[in-house]
């Protein structure tokens, strides 16, 4: 049965698999499965397949679009829980493709293994961040603390119980399925988890950091779907036929404009640029502070070449729209490789969308391909530019040290401080 | 010309007929060996060779540890590289893939990215005073995690400019292959490392324990071994597990109590910008100093003592022997499953009587997390180094106040004493 199942989608793809013909020249391509809801199917029945399938395309991108409002307003701890639901979901769609890949669904223990192994994984890191941004709470309550201060033991200790039961689970006839779906499930592992959870460090650094990186990649995507619509003609390379180096240069400009008018516009609100901090004593999240040095207006001189574009003299921006720029830029250049990647690999495995949760869209990957390193590189550029480690963390760690320890770093502080100048010599304070 | 019975049988990954068997390994015996057996049956000199080149490791060993910590540290690294080539050589035999487009630079250039990452992180921790002189090294260390992903984005997207129509498959295969491999043989050896900074009896008795677990498992195996323990390596017995477990854990105490006296192993690894060395002389920490225990009431009659003067650090000793002994053979288990997944009979020749250097440290595959996890868990907390790398990295502003709060702590703990000057 399995083998007949395969041989109907090899024929189903490879009609349709062909990327040469053009969405809009060729007959448009069949999906596996049609779930679109009853409603728009009834609605768009009079329509021919073509325009019925721009439309779905259309008004769910849409419905996406208001939902990310929806929570955005809904606010940090309803969006932490949407990025790991979306997380979950990725792994799920992975996953199963590497079962239909391998035939390996019946392995024994494998489905067992992988959301446990998916668990661990969410745990450690959950754990690290938790602690960090709960602290005061996690001291409050015993078992919390004991959670804490053992947190890399318990989680190693619960990884390798998976380890262990991997390796007891191995079966004479299925050794190499079952090393295949062991390397698949950690490296999809490595790239879903890893980057949800520096999704969710952006946020608590501001949700600014959330939403315009984000909106940049799908804008990028976006624009340079209708920029090489209406006027591609140069193909980009031979992945991905359908883009063209219009639609790139295109999207570019408008995702970099983009970026610095929504950027303009959330930097005056404090729910947005302030960092997301837990509230011990009303046991909920706040955003509410003085904003920093990034989110002030400030005076730039416009230099000379734009000037006589412009026509003005200087400009009142905000620093961070600076910053923005870099983002964008990320967005645009680099965050395409990410989907030439997705591309490669649904080739690869040919397959046409990673699923069909999304009706005329695929997946929940197919929409977050682009997402991978934008999360990564966003993280990094926080880390090098925006500000450095955080102090009351480093004070915490302080605090674990033995004393000699705590006096070597103290007097190394203070004399680099009294170096500095900023300390006087004789001042005590 | 779809071809469909191929593309069927490409996706079938279930039959194994695919991996072509491996010609019987070359014989890399040195020639003085042979010819100084060459009187004895095959059988005894198979022993002969496997006992000469282990004494010839064990002997090198410690001729390394003489030679002190840059010397392991290079070794660590030696191994690393060469553990690494070995699996990646096996990824393309398997998938036939040594021909793949520009694939064997990329492998060797993240290994570099990856170790570029890695030593940036720790080893200039504990060299910052060297770092802290040297404008162009401030720069690198200041901005290295953006430097590093930079790196490994090219990597990246040199992978994905590299993707060529027919070999698709293969290629994301080998990708794979490689950061899996990344990450158990990279990972593995900066925590070793990490330990070894820690003082090298982390390094020491970690390592011997699970070597000596491999040989008394063996023996014990050999002279009372009757229960098989798993189907996957029919060679290993219970009785072997057992006997293996109760030795390494004796061998454990008393290498601990040797290698606790000096303050060459015991001592946290430090850099000397002055005579640009790493020098090991400290004031050995309470571990490693003499206490009394009283002896359970259950071993009193056994042993016939009260109490019994021991290192604290012994105690620690006992659970690294037990995991060791223990969770260790699971990383052996490992190797032999993908061994026979991959149909190799050893991971490569490197060795004369043994295979590849990855043969003789697949135990060792969890022991150096575990003792990392260990260290940080119970012994010491975070790495005083790192944590003033840090500090030194804040706005002036914050290291103001964080020195505030620093100094009302010392005090209020009496480990300053509140004065009226600095």
């Amino acid at each position: 049965l399995q083998e007949s199942e395969s041989e109907n989608k090899l024929d189903g793809e490879t009609a349709s698999d062909s990327e040469s013909k053009s969405e809009f020249g060729g007959s448009s391509p069949v999906p596996t499965s049609d779930d679109t809801p009853e409603v728009l199917n009834r609605a768009l029945s009079n329509l021919s397949s073509r325009w019925k399938n721009w439309w779905v395309r259309g008004i769910l991108t849409l419905a996406m679009i208001t939902f990310f409002f929806i929570i955005i307003y809904l606010g940090p701890m309803v969006l932490m829980t949407i990025v790991m639901c979306v997380q979950i979901k990725c792994f799920h769609e992975i996953i199963t493709i590497g079962y239909n890949v391998y035939h390996s669904y019946d392995l024994p223990w494998f489905r067992t293994l992988s959301w446990y192994f998916l668990l661990c994984v969410n745990y450690f890191f959950y754990g690290e961040t938790v602690t960090d941004y709960f602290f005061t709470l996690v001291q409050r309550e015993e078992p919390l603390r004991i959670l804490s201060k053992y947190h890399r033991f318990i989680s190693f200790a619960l990884y390798l119980t998976g380890f262990c039961m991997f390796v007891l689970s191995l079966v004479k006839k299925h050794y190499r399925l079952q090393f295949y779906m062991f390397g698949w499930t950690h490296v999809t592992l490595l790239i879903v988890v890893t980057q949800s959870h520096l999704i969710i460090h952006n946020l608590f650094e501001g949700m600014i950091w959330f939403i315009v990186p984000i909106s940049c990649v799908i804008c990028n995507d976006i624009m340079a779907y209708m920029f090489g619509f209406f006027f591609g003609r140069t193909a980009w390379g031979k992945l991905s036929p359908k883009k063209t180096w219009e639609g790139f240069i295109g999207g570019f400009f408008s995702t970099v404009l983009f970026g610095l008018l929504l950027s303009y516009v959330m930097s005056g609100y404090r729910c947005f640029t302030c960092p997301v901090e837990f509230n011990n004593d009303t046991n909920s999240f706040t955003v509410d502070c003085e904003p920093s040095e990034l989110f002030q207006l400030q005076e730039y001189n416009i230099p000379v070449v734009l000037q006589s574009v412009v026509g003005w003299k200087t400009v009142r921006m905000y620093p961070f729209q600076i910053h923005s720029i870099a983002l964008s830029t990320f967005a645009s250049l680099i965050g395409p490789f990410g989907g030439f990647f997705a591309s490669g690999f649904k080739r690869a495995f040919k397959i046409k969308d990673f699923a069909n949760t999304i009706p005329g869209h695929g997946g929940i990957m197919d929409r977050f391909d682009c997402q991978y390193l934008m999360a990564t590189f966003v993280n990094v550029y926080i880390a090098s530019f925006i500000r450095g480690p955080n102090p009351s963390k480093l004070i915490q760690q302080f605090l674990t040290l033995r004393p000699d320890q705590q006096l070597h770093i103290f007097n190394t502080l203070k004399a680099h401080l009294v170096d500095r100048g900023v300390l006087g010599s004789l001042e005590d304070a | 010309e779809v071809d469909l019975e191929e593309r069927l049988r490409e996706l079938d990954l279930r039959s194994d007929l695919d991996i072509p068997d491996v010609p019987p390994p070359t014989d890399s015996t040195p020639e003085i060996l042979k010819r100084a057996l060459s009187g004895l049956s095959a059988r005894w000199k198979n022993w002969w060779i496997r006992g000469i080149l282990s004494l010839a490791m064990i002997s090198g060993f410690f001729l390394i540890i003489y030679m002190g910590s840059f010397m392991l540290m290079l070794l660590v690294l030696s191994i690393q590289v060469k553990c690494y080539h070995e699996i990646i050589t096996i990824g393309y035999r398997v998938y036939h893939s040594y021909d793949l487009p520009w694939f064997r630079s990329l492998s060797w250039y993240f290994l570099l990215c990856v170790n570029y990452f890695f030593y940036g992180e720790t080893v200039a921790d504990y060299f910052a005073t060297f770092v802290q002189r040297r404008e162009q090294l401030q720069f690198l260390i200041r901005y290295h995690r953006f430097i590093s992903f930079a790196l490994y984005l090219t990597g990246f997207c040199m992978f994905v400019l590299s993707l060529v129509k027919k070999h698709y498959r293969l290629q994301f295969y080998m990708f794979a292959w490689t950061h899996v491999t990344l990450l158990i043989t990279v990972t593995q050896s900066h925590l070793v490392i990490q330990n070894l900074f820690e003082g090298m009896i982390w390094f020491l008795v970690p390592i011997s324990s699970v070597i000596c677990n491999d040989i008394t498992a063996y023996i014990f195996g050999f002279f009372f071994g009757r229960t098989p323990l798993i189907k996957l390596s029919p060679k290993k017995t219970w009785e072997g597990f057992i006997g293996g477990f109760f030795s390494t854990v004796v061998f454990g105490f008393i290498f601990s109590y040797f290698l606790a006296q000096h303050q060459y192993f015991v001592c946290p690894v430090e850099y000397n910008s002055e005579t640009n060395r790493f020098v090991t002389e400290c004031e050995p920490s309470e571990l490693f100093q003499m206490k009394k225990y009283s002896v359970p009431p259950l071993l009193r009659a056994v042993l016939g003592w009260e109490t019994v003067n021991m290192y604290p650090f012994q105690m620690h000793s006992f659970a690294l022997s037990t995991f060791a002994s223990l969770i260790g053979p699971f990383g052996g288990f490992f190797a032999s499953g993908f061994k026979r997944a991959f149909k190799i009979k050893d991971f490569a020749d490197t060795i004369p009587g043994h295979g590849g250097i990855m043969d003789r440290f697949d135990c060792q595959y969890l022991m150096a997390t575990f003792v990392h996890v260990y260290i940080t868990s119970f012994i010491r907390g975070p790495n005083p180094s790192k944590l003033l790398k840090q500090l030194l990295i804040l706005q002036p502003e914050q290291q103001l106040s964080v020195y505030k709060t620093l100094k009302s702590h010392l005090v209020e703990k009496g480990i300053l004493q509140p004065s009226l000057r600095g």
